[in-house]
């Protein structure tokens, strides 16, 4: 029997599914939040079960400024990807950029506070289980923000070589999408080891 | 002139070389490919992980036995469990979802093609990091070798002192490695499921299968993530030094037990629910009738996925919980045997009145809804707290899943390779072999594991690797491991007979079994487009709507 044999199409119009990579996203999206619980979980777990110091209310002061500047770049890649969608490439590229060294600012933030914290505190892995995890925690969140900003530094170089059109807004509005997810982590990693934790 | 072009790609075909044919299957990101290729993997792993099981059946067939010293007794369990549970369960699985979904659904490819073919090889690679720990696991130390600590690897075994060499870290990153190619996986079907159906595969006419196969997808996700997680943490342990599973420092050994177990219980579920997907595709076929209560079964799937989330820790009664975490524990696990219960009621009332015909793919189903009703009723049993405390880590717990396992999710394992072989290399298996297959694996699987029960009731620990000739347990040992050959002589005849039906099979057609499903619709095996047209489906039994246009399906849902 061939396929032939089936009927013709005919509300094929009405026949409408749900975004490929809208759904693949949300899917990875889910793995990651279990990946994450894991790690959140076994940081709450082990708050103030440390042997030994440092604790984190000597050592640890609240992020603000890269806690905003993270929270922002949300917006400002909402409203590119908006642009972009409006073919407004050169909003784009200018909100894109924004987002890039919004996201940048913060990582430099995590890295200046785990030098202080290893030159001058003597806090690593090592140290105790605050130590273990803590760069477990917010590494593996640094590890995901890096990764986005990899990607949009790519998006970053097509948008100058003027490959960037508005047909990529369905692509780059999955992505942010990945992007919404690593901020909306990062609110509970700051709530856990700098409100809770503290 | 199309036909033409054709007739010259396929003499094109016939002259390349085999080297040509095999980059042809290294670079696909054909979905029926991967599939096989996931299948083929797992069987070679299932021969490897069968030989480790051997190798402990002929060390225990009599007491005080010297065939392997107790260390590579030790590799053998851990080895065996990881192999068949992480490198023949999950990718035979996932190879089956990976060949069959697009094809009932009516879709081209999966999603992702790209993603498919990476999945696999993730998988793939997996296997091999964890098999290369025989050469390597020695590391510079000179010490190690295999992993030896079990294959749920409870701390502090795993710590550095107590596990030297490398042994522990391919164990570790051969799971990362292959988790993240089933994370992969899983995204994959559950994207395909949901945005790739064919034009009127409504969610309430889509097969069990795809139905299936979504659920597994979701707790493939929320499963393996965590372990994913807590592998991250074993090597942040070892190579970094940091104190997660480190009681001297404050860890806790406990918490390894509890996100292993998040991962390890699910994970059973995961395995077991495409088992049910076979048998829900098979048994409506053999009986000739449609499934029976198909929005309960789906409801029942559903229910499952989500119970069995919440049952990990009755694998840590023995631990020392709190007896309000017992309870928890023993009733959310007695729990799930309610949807369980109705999806058995539910393939007998498909059986009930059916024109039952018992070819080799039926066999094994029947064979799994008898073994799987007795493995779940153990399970019952040891999900009380009380009962636990008495057999937890006795031959009983050993018993009760591989009756799961083998009894359950193999038997429709070997069922599915049955039913859908003629589709997926055009020819018939011999059924005479079929049955030789059946009958002798069935004997063998109950000398095994009917009698593995009884020195678990008498009091003989899992993973000791002799006992004593006084204790009472040599004669249910010695039944064990004869058994363990009829297996084998088994798997023999399955092998024998794939191999046989690829030269010697007859032509299957398109449609050997007069079923109903899409996959049946295009010719076998299948063209890389898989169908030339879209199909468009009104009912749940497509082809039951185009044989019987008098009487179709769509009429009655």
């Amino acid at each position: 029997m061939s396929s032939a044999a089936f009927a013709e199409p005919t509300n094929q119009g009405q026949w409408t599914l749900p975004s490929r990579g809208r759904v693949g996203m949300i899917s990875l999206i889910a793995a990651e939040s279990a990946i994450f619980t894991i790690f959140v979980v076994a940081y709450i777990f082990y708050i103030g079960k440390s042997l030994s110091g440092p604790a984190p209310k000597d050592v640890l002061t609240v992020p603000i400024f890269a806690t905003v500047c993270l929270l922002s770049s949300s917006l400002s890649i909402h409203l590119a990807v908006r642009a972009l969608r409006d073919a407004r490439v050169g909003i784009f590229g200018l909100l894109w950029f924004l987002t890039m060294a919004l996201g940048a600012i913060f990582l430099i933030g995590t890295g200046l506070e785990w030098r202080r914290l290893i030159f001058h505190e003597g806090l690593t892995v090592r140290t105790n289980l605050f130590g273990t995890t803590y760069y477990s925690l917010v590494g593996l969140h640094a590890f995901h923000v890096t990764v986005g900003l990899l990607v949009i530094a790519l998006v970053m170089a097509f948008t100058l070589l003027g490959k960037v059109t508005p047909k990529y807004a369905e692509r780059l509005e999955v992505f942010s999408l990945y992007w919404h997810f690593v901020d909306a982590v990062w609110i509970v990693v700051f709530t856990v080891v700098y409100l809770v934790g503290r | 002139m199309a036909s033409e072009t054709i007739a010259v790609r396929a003499a094109e075909a016939g002259r390349r070389t085999i080297a040509e044919r095999l980059h042809d299957w290294v670079v696909t990101v054909d979905h029926k490919k991967l599939g096989i290729l996931y299948m083929l993997y797992a069987l070679c792993f299932l021969v490897i992980g069968g030989i480790e099981a051997t190798i402990m059946r002929i060390q225990l067939v009599a007491p005080n036995n010297h065939f392997v010293s107790p260390e590579v007794f030790n590799q053998m369990f851990t080895m065996h469990g990881t192999t068949m549970i992480f490198f023949v369960a999950m990718p035979v699985l996932i190879g089956f979802g990976t060949y069959l979904i697009p094809l009932m659904i009516g879709a081209r490819d999966m999603a992702f093609p790209r993603l498919n073919a990476l999945s696999f090889w993730l998988t793939a690679f997996g296997g091999l990091l964890l098999y290369f720990s025989f050469i390597g696991g020695n590391g510079l130390y000179g010490a190690g070798g295999a992993p030896d600590v079990g294959w749920f690897a409870y701390a502090p075994l795993t710590s550095p002192p107590f596990s030297l060499g490398h042994s522990t870290d391919f164990w570790t990153l051969g799971l990362l490695v292959s988790g993240f190619g089933s994370i992969g996986a899983a995204v994959n079907f559950i994207t395909t499921i949901l945005c790739m159906r064919c034009p009127g595969m409504t969610f309430g006419k889509m097969p069990l299968l795809a139905w299936m196969n979504l659920v597994m997808g979701g707790m493939l996700i929320l499963a393996i993530s965590p372990l994913t997680a807590a592998q991250i943490m074993l090597s942040i342990d070892r190579y970094l030094g940091g104190h997660f599973f480190d009681t001297q420092a404050g860890g806790s050994a406990v918490l390894w037990m509890h996100f292993f177990w998040i991962f390890g219980h699910p994970e059973v579920y995961v395995l077991i629910i495409p088992a049910f997907a076979f048998a829900s595709e098979i048994i409506p076929v053999f009986s000739r009738k449609p499934i029976f209560g198909y929005p309960v079964m789906v409801a029942a799937t559903v229910c499952i996925g989500f119970v069995s989330l919440s049952v990990w820790a009755h694998h840590m009664f023995t631990v020392g919980m709190s007896s309000y975490a017992n309870s928890f524990f023993t009733i959310t696990t007695m729990a799930v045997g309610v949807p369980t219960g109705i999806k058995i009621f539910n393939w007998i009332g498909t059986m009930w009145g059916g024109k039952i015909q018992f070819k080799a793919p039926m066999l094994f189903c029947i064979g799994f809804l008898v073994q799987f009703l007795i493995a779940g009723l153990t399970g019952i049993m040891l999900a009380a707290s009380p009962f636990d405390w008495q057999l937890g880590n006795s031959y009983f717990v050993v018993a009760h899943f591989h009756y799961v396992i083998v009894g359950g999710i193999l038997f429709t394992i070997f069922g599915a390779f049955y039913y859908w072989l003629p589709k997926m290399s055009g020819r018939m298996y011999s059924e005479t072999l079929a049955k030789w297959h059946f009958w002798l694996f069935l004997i063998g699987f109950h000398l095994t594991f009917d009698f593995m029960h009884i020195p678990g009731l008498l009091g003989m620990p899992r993973r000791i690797y002799t006992y004593e000739a006084d204790r009472g347990w040599q004669v249910w040992n010695l039944i064990v491991t004869i058994g363990v050959f009829f297996q084998a002589a088994g798997v023999l005849a399955f092998v024998a007979n794939l191999v046989w039906s690829l030269f010697k099979g007859d032509p299957a057609g398109s449609d050997p079994w007069d079923a109903w499903t899409l996959e049946w619709s295009t010719s076998s095996p299948p063209p890389e487009y898989d169908f030339a047209r879209t199909p468009v489906v009104q009912s749940r039994r497509p082809l039951w709507d185009i044989k019987h246009p008098e009487d179709p399906d769509w009429k009655y849902e």
